[in-house]
């Protein structure tokens, strides 16, 4: 397991030094100082072994997070800690950076003793987490036998995400359904690869443990449905009122991860997604989809080398979605080669800029309607080289903002069950949002 | 996530100040003030002194010297400040241990403690200071928090057994903690079974052969219990743990997958490729014909390319897993390429995994797509990254076969770029596509050479070397580009020295006349004037070689060579099978077993795959040469590296002393040179490689190939035995004998058709004349595991008309490993067409399996006639007629024949001598031949007692055919 946990700056000096294992000597700390940290090349593995001893590392803005073992751990647990440590820092005293570290070092020394013992990570939910460790300190004096044993059971609980005996006057939940979509496009207009990787977020301020189900236009379980002639959940689909173009019914799903809080086994047999929610902001699931993916823009290059010392570059962009729906934020990022002298550009919509630290002519239109066209040409010179090396022509890629789901994936219903309370379903306020953003967006030219 | 700033602005702003300014403290006399402050009577300023001091802890500084005070604080009812003493006792008892006893009885009483938290903080700090002491007063309190009421306890106790055993597990094993803490696996909480699990499972690890987790049905369904309930790391403890069961047969086994397979669609990756590594050790115990195993199959794609959407590192780790689980079943991941396409900005090291799965996921379905992308990788800046995309574009060609020609030209376009780097990547891949596809993309050899000068790494300039010997005879400045390299032999890495005295060796065999000094310089340079034994040694083995017999070194150097395999760097499957067992772990990152970095006892133990067990399979074992491979079993080429030369194996060739004669000379000739050594062990060495031949063809070790062209040296092996002994380098080229048998030249059999391109038929053969009946003689073997039957032959049109006579007799089937001889009487009464080379013969050989295609050269002397003895006369008035633009003439060199004798001995082959004339001790032999179709050839043959070298002239009216005839004088005369 986890022999050790190092943070450093930029400088590679220690911030925090936590070590579970005896097997791991203050030499480890500067081991990582001078082989990674200080290391003139760049960084080509996260886990790097130096004698025998492995480290993990990722860097947040310049932060460096560092576990440390002898042992055969499982990898993958130790990087997911890793970000769990940061989210749980991040949920304490915001951004992560030296001030903040340095801030709180007796607050982190805290948490690191309660997440992980001899090495092994602990109950590291922040909503449980916050009950106990509050850096005040007096407060576990303060407490009554029955809140102490409350904590106890919730730390180790069956449901660590939640605590007992929450109210609010009104019972409220916002759904957003946040897709990014992921394309790589040939200079032809074919598309190599395209893929949505989505996730629902939920924010819930519900009283009591509700029991939530939750509902979407999956291939699989609408053909479940239809199958026993249960439409029930039809009518309440406006709730989404998302824009996709297509009138098509469901979607398929290739493959979909969920929040702890959902049963996954229960998904497995029946693929219903029901589950007692945290309280406050959570991933409720992530979920990806390669098929029938509708791509917001078209981005149609030309790229013509005139002589040695000139290209010619012309890109129209089509947007391709409902009229009525408009696209923000677009930005369009054009790569020039790095021996440009001068950019002319003259575009129909929106401004453009030569930005030469960034080697790119960037295109920036606020608003774009859906089903328009625009179009950037730009005459760049370039100082002649006696660089052999070509110039790689790296993609053009684009950025936006839409108001639905590309994936197509829509809310059919969110429906909350509390026994104990007396509210219901129907007095629950909902919230539906769909904001589709470019992951990865890119045309080769 | 606003809010939670929001929060935590309210509460920096609700602190009057920030910790910052403990890490601030630098001056002198620091210790000393802190000291005071430690003892001071105000609880703020004690809680100041601590947080300062846990700040120089940190930062490295040895603030040890505080023991006493710091522990004095140790007694407080503030929770914040008992933590902090807490982590200073951890990080300081083992240096102050009598000190530190001074803490105990606080530890003790709290363990009584009414708050379950105080309670476990002590057990879980209890459990860290690692004084021997201290671990004899931490048995009761643990004892008691094992059986606490609180799980939080309890689940904080479980740990501390795994710490108490690292310090003694003896006492933990006196005290009976193990038995409690396998009680504590039926416990009604499901973190404290988590926690358990990992102890339990941690000091199983230490004590491979204790069945201390002791799993079994029962105690299996409560660890699946309390998989759906328990936080995702306990998910990942009993998964790991799961891992390590075998189940009794494929129904259990087949139910804990059931179980397990909701896991995949966990948001945490660890919980995801632990679960994969279950199912995949699971899986191989159910029966393939099962609907369940292929369901499982696909349930098994989407969950591991939803982790390459996870942050840059998890996706490395995930990519090394794959890595594994596509090597062990390909099937999984198949349609999946696209999601290892590259991205522009993924980090370098996810570039690189991502660039090895694509590779391996190639197939003949995908290739064009793949080769797009490689060829834009090629492109980028990064010069690891490039590298591997190129030696990429070389892999795709050797896996898929039809998508060769294409990988050749997009490395053709490579090399033009003239990135350096790249050029040297191109060469050497293109070696080895060389080395799969021979005679196939020799074209761009020139395109090749033109590069020469630009390569500076060695392992380019040893693929260089290693295609221009292989190559020597269609490359006509091949001596002079080997000579450049000679020039700074012995600054060159022994990798380019190896492939270069090869080379140079190849290229000696191949044109004698013109590269004798050549390769005695390279022969003198590696065995005098290097240090390198493997050098030498080669060296030494090929001067022997050349020198005994240089038609055997022929047959060895320049001896066809097994293809190499479509798959290059596979993991062994023995270390495969260890490696999927360990998925998710630093193993399956490393690609290395477990003993390999782990120091101890840990991880010694070897896991393996369980077998499977279901009925109704045959003796399919787990093997992952046919699912990688996905080939026919008789196939499959021996697996040789890549790199480096497999003449270098080859060599390595046992010279045992045979039973008939003494042993090879003793070394001593070592110490006067190689001159020496040569002369003196020559007759023995003749004589043992004689006898020893037909056994070597067995034993010269993993090839096949090399083999079959042993087994044709005999035939041509006798002449050297008398041969002049002593002379050093001279001697090479004089081994032409006296006292030949009479009678028609016979070629040796040489493999016409080898094995690995015919489906396991194997043709040699050789043409002889007999009786004025002219034959092919044939040996088919077969090398492949069915019997083989229905055997024709027919040829094409050839410049003689050439046909066989009959079918081809081959009345008996052919089975595995039999091998058979047929001879078959030809006619010269077919269709005729010229040829190039003109004595070449295109064969059609069909069997029950497939139709067979090869070609071969015969010599013409067996299509000289029986009466081709001309008339005195007319041989002087057409020797007049033909004009002399007809007349051709040739050295024969190194011949020791003296006229008489090379007479009677072409007469054997039907040429014959008309007339003799001795001018000024030259002998003029007047000779005639006539071929099958009628074609007359006049020659006149000088030969000058003492002088070796002949000169013949040939004159005939189609003057085409002279080159024929002369290499078949040169043949008859010098067998």
């Amino acid at each position: 397991m986890i022999g050790g946990l190092f943070i450093y700056n930029h400088k590679g000096e220690v911030l925090i030094s936590r070590v579970y294992r005896d097997d791991i000597g203050r030499n480890a700390v500067d081991a990582f100082r001078v082989n990674v940290i200080h290391a003139r090349q760049q960084v080509r593995s996260p886990v790097t072994n130096i004698a025998r001893t492995s480290f993990f590392h990722v860097k947040r803005s310049n932060i460096w997070l560092a576990a440390v073992t002898k042992q055969n751990v499982n990898a993958a647990m130790v990087f997911e800690f890793l970000y769990k440590m940061c989210d749980v820092m991040a949920s304490y005293f915001g951004k992560i950076s030296e001030e903040n570290i340095k801030n709180n070092f007796v607050l982190i020394y805290e948490l690191l003793d309660e997440i992980l013992d001899f090495g092994y990570p602990q109950n590291s939910e922040t909503g449980s987490l916050k009950t106990f460790i509050t850096q005040q300190g007096i407060k576990g004096q303060h407490q009554t036998k029955e809140e102490q044993s409350q904590i106890t059971s919730q730390v180790t609980g069956q449901i660590g995400w939640r605590r007992e005996g929450i109210k609010y006057r009104r019972n409220e939940l916002f759904l957003d359904v946040l897709e990014s979509v992921n394309l790589l496009m040939s200079p032809q207009g074919q598309v190599l690869s395209a893929h949505v990787s989505g996730r629902v977020v939920m924010k819930s301020y519900l009283s009591g443990m509700p029991e939530c189900k939750f509902g979407m236009n999956d291939k699989i379980i609408i053909d479940k449905a239809g199958k026993g002639g249960v439409t029930n959940e039809a009518g309440k689909s406006d709730l989404g009122g998302g824009g996709s173009t297509s009138g098509k019914q469901s979607i398929a799903i290739d493959d979909c991860t969920f929040n702890q809080c959902v049963r996954l086994s229960k998904f497995d047999s029946e693929r219903s997604i029901s589950f007692i929610p945290p309280d406050g902001e959570y991933e409720l699931m992530r979920y990806r989809t390669t098929k029938d993916i509708i791509l917001p823009f078209r981005v149609i290059p030309l790229v013509r080398e005139v002589g040695r010392t000139k290209l010619e570059v012309k890109v129209v962009i089509k947007s391709n979605f409902k009229p009525s729906l408009l696209a923000q934020k677009i930005e369009v990022r054009i790569p020039t080669p790095l021996n440009t002298s001068g950019v002319q550009v003259i575009c129909m919509k929106g401004k453009a800029k030569y930005k030469a630290s960034e080697n790119a002519i960037v295109w920036k239109i606020k608003r774009m309607a859906g089903m328009k066209e625009s179009q950037i040409s730009a005459e760049i010179e370039l100082l002649p080289t006696n660089d052999k090396k070509k110039w790689a022509r790296p993609p053009i890629s684009m950025n936006f903002e839409v108001p639905f789901a590309p994936s197509g994936l829509k809310v059919r219903y969110l429906k909350v069950f509390e026994s104990k309370l007396n509210y219901s379903d129907h007095d629950v306020i909902k919230w539906v949002r769909y904001i589709g953003r470019s992951g990865i967006y890119e045309t080769r030219c | 996530m606003e809010w939670a700033n929001q929060l935590c602005e309210n509460r920096q702003f609700g602190s009057k100040m920030t910790d910052s300014k403990y890490f601030t403290t630098t001056k002198k006399g620091e210790i000393f003030e802190l000291k005071a402050e430690l003892n001071s009577d105000k609880k703020e300023k004690k809680k100041e002194a601590v947080k300062k001091v846990i700040a120089s802890m940190t930062v490295g500084k040895d603030v040890s010297a505080l023991f006493p005070d710091v522990v004095n604080c140790m007694q407080t009812d503030n929770l914040e400040l008992k933590k902090l003493v807490y982590l200073y006792l951890m990080n300081y008892a083992k240096s102050q241990p009598d000190m530190a006893i001074m803490a105990v009885n606080t530890f003790v009483k709290d363990c009584e403690d009414a708050n379950p938290l105080i309670r476990a903080l002590a057990v879980r700090t209890m459990g860290c200071i690692r004084v021997d002491k201290i671990t004899e007063y931490l048995c009761e309190p643990l004892r008691k928090c094992l059986k606490d009421e609180d799980p939080y306890v309890r689940k904080t106790a479980a740990v501390c057994v795994a710490k108490l055993h690292d310090i003694n597990a003896q006492l933990v094993e006196d005290q009976g903690f193990l038995d409690t803490l396998k009680d504590l696996i039926s416990d009604s909480n499901p973190m404290v079974v988590a926690n358990a699990v990992a102890a339990l499972s941690e000091i199983a690890e230490s004590h491979p052969n204790s069945n201390l987790l002791d799993l079994n049905p029962q105690s299996i369904n409560k660890l699946l219990t309390a998989l759906n309930e328990c936080t995702e790391w306990g998910q990942i403890f009993i998964l790991d743990c799961l891992a390590n069961y075998t189940p009794r047969d494929d129904r259990e086994s087949q139910s804990i997958c059931e179980r397990v397979t909701p896991r995949l669609s966990h948001a945490n990756s660890a919980v995801v490729l632990s679960a994969v590594k279950v199912l995949m050790k699971f899986m191989e115990m159910l029966p393939k014909d099962l609907d369940y195993y292929s369901t499982l199959l696909k349930k098994l794609a989407p969950p591991l390319v939803t982790l390459l959407s996870a942050e840059p590192e998890l996706q490395y780790v995930a990519l090394r897993n794959i890595n594994l689980i596509v090597q062990k079943r390909p099937e999984i991941l198949k349609h999946e390429m696209k999601v290892f396409f590259v991205k522009y900005n993924d980090p370098i090291y996810v570039k690189l995994e991502k660039l090895d799965i694509m590779i391996r996921l190639a197939s003949q379905a995908n290739i064009a797509q793949v080769l797009a992308e490689l060829k834009e990788y090629a492109t980028e800046v990064d010069v690891d990254f490039v590298r591997k995309a190129v030696r990429a574009i070389g892999r795709c060609a050797i896996k898929v076969e039809q998508s060769a020609e294409r990988c050749v030209s997009t490395l053709l376009d490579l090399i033009q770029t003239k990135v350096n780097y790249v050029v040297q990547e191109a060469i050497v891949v293109i070696k080895d596509i060389f080395r799969k596809y021979p005679n196939k993309y020799e074209s761009v050899i020139a395109t090749l050479c033109e590069n020469l000068d630009s390569l500076d790494e060695p392992e380019a300039r040893a693929a260089m070397i290693w295609i221009v010997g292989e190559y020597a005879e269609r490359i006509d400045n091949a001596d002079e580009l080997l000579e450049s390299f000679l020039e700074g032999f012995h600054d060159e890495s022994t990798q380019v020295q190896l492939q270069l005295l090869t080379a140079i060796v190849k290229l000696f065999l191949k044109k004698p006349t013109e590269t004798q000094e050549l390769v005695q310089q390279v022969l003198s340079l590696a065995t005098q004037d290097s240090d390198n034994p493997d050098l030498r040694d080669r060296g030494y083995i090929y001067w022997r070689l050349l020198s005994t017999d240089p038609v055997a070194a022929k047959e060895v150097v320049l001896a066809e060579k097994p293809l190499i395999s479509e798959e290059t760097d596979l993991i062994e499957p023995t270390l495969l099978e260890e490696l999927i067992c360990h998925i998710g772990t630093l193993a399956s990152v490393y690609h290395k077993p477990p003993s390999a970095f782990v120091e101890g006892s840990r991880g010694v133990m070897h896991k393996r795959l369980p077998a499977r067990t279901g009925s109704g399979e045959s003796t399919e074992s787990p093997d992952v040469g046919t699912a990688a491979g996905g080939s026919a079993p008789e196939a499959a080429p021996s697996i040789i590296p890549s790199q480096g030369d497999l003449l270098g194996d080859l060599l390595n060739l046992d010279m045992a002393p045979p039973t008939t004669s003494g042993p090879p000379p003793p070394t001593t000739g070592m110490q006067m040179g190689g001159m020496d050594l040569l002369g003196g062990g020559l007759d023995s060495l003749v004589g043992i490689s004689h006898s020893v031949d037909p056994y070597l063809g067995g034993d010269i070790g993993g090839s096949p190939a090399m083999g079959a062209g042993f087994g044709a040296a005999p035939a041509v092996m006798p002449a050297s035995l008398n041969a002049p002994v002593g002379g050093g380098l001279g001697d090479l080229f004089d081994l032409g004998g006296v006292g030949m048998p009479m009678g028609a030249y016979i070629p040796p059999k040489i493999v016409w058709l080898p094995a690995m391109k015919a489906k396991g038929l194997e043709i040699s053969g050789t043409f002889a004349r007999r009786a004025g009946v002219i034959q092919m003689e044939l040996i088919l073997t077969n090398k492949a595991m069915s019997v083989m039957t229905d055997f024709a032959i027919q040829f094409n049109r050839n410049s003689f008309g050439l046909a066989p006579a009959g079918p081809l007799q081959v009345l008996t089937p052919l089975g595995p490993n039999q091998t058979i001889e047929v001879s078959l009487p030809l006619s010269t009464v077919g269709p005729v067409m010229k040829m190039d080379p003109l004595n070449n013969l295109q064969v059609a050989v069909k069997n029950n399996i497939d139709v067979f295609y090869f070609s071969c050269q015969y010599p013409i002397s067996m299509l000289f006639v029986e009466d081709g003895k001309m008339e005195r006369q007319v041989f002087l008035a057409t020797w007049k007629d033909i004009p002399n633009d007809n007349e051709s003439q040739f050295q024969i060199k190194d011949c020791h024949l003296n006229s008489d004798a090379a007479s009677s001995k072409l007469q054997g082959s039907n040429i014959f001598t008309i007339a003799k004339r001795t001018v000024e001790g030259q002998d003029m032999l007047y000779m005639s031949i006539k071929l099958s179709n009628g074609i007359w050839v006049l020659a006149e043959l000088r030969v000058q007692a003492g002088n070796p070298n002949y000169t013949i002239s040939l004159k005939c009216r189609a003057p085409e055919v002279s080159q024929c005839v002369f290499q078949c004088y040169e043949a008859v005369l010098k067998n």
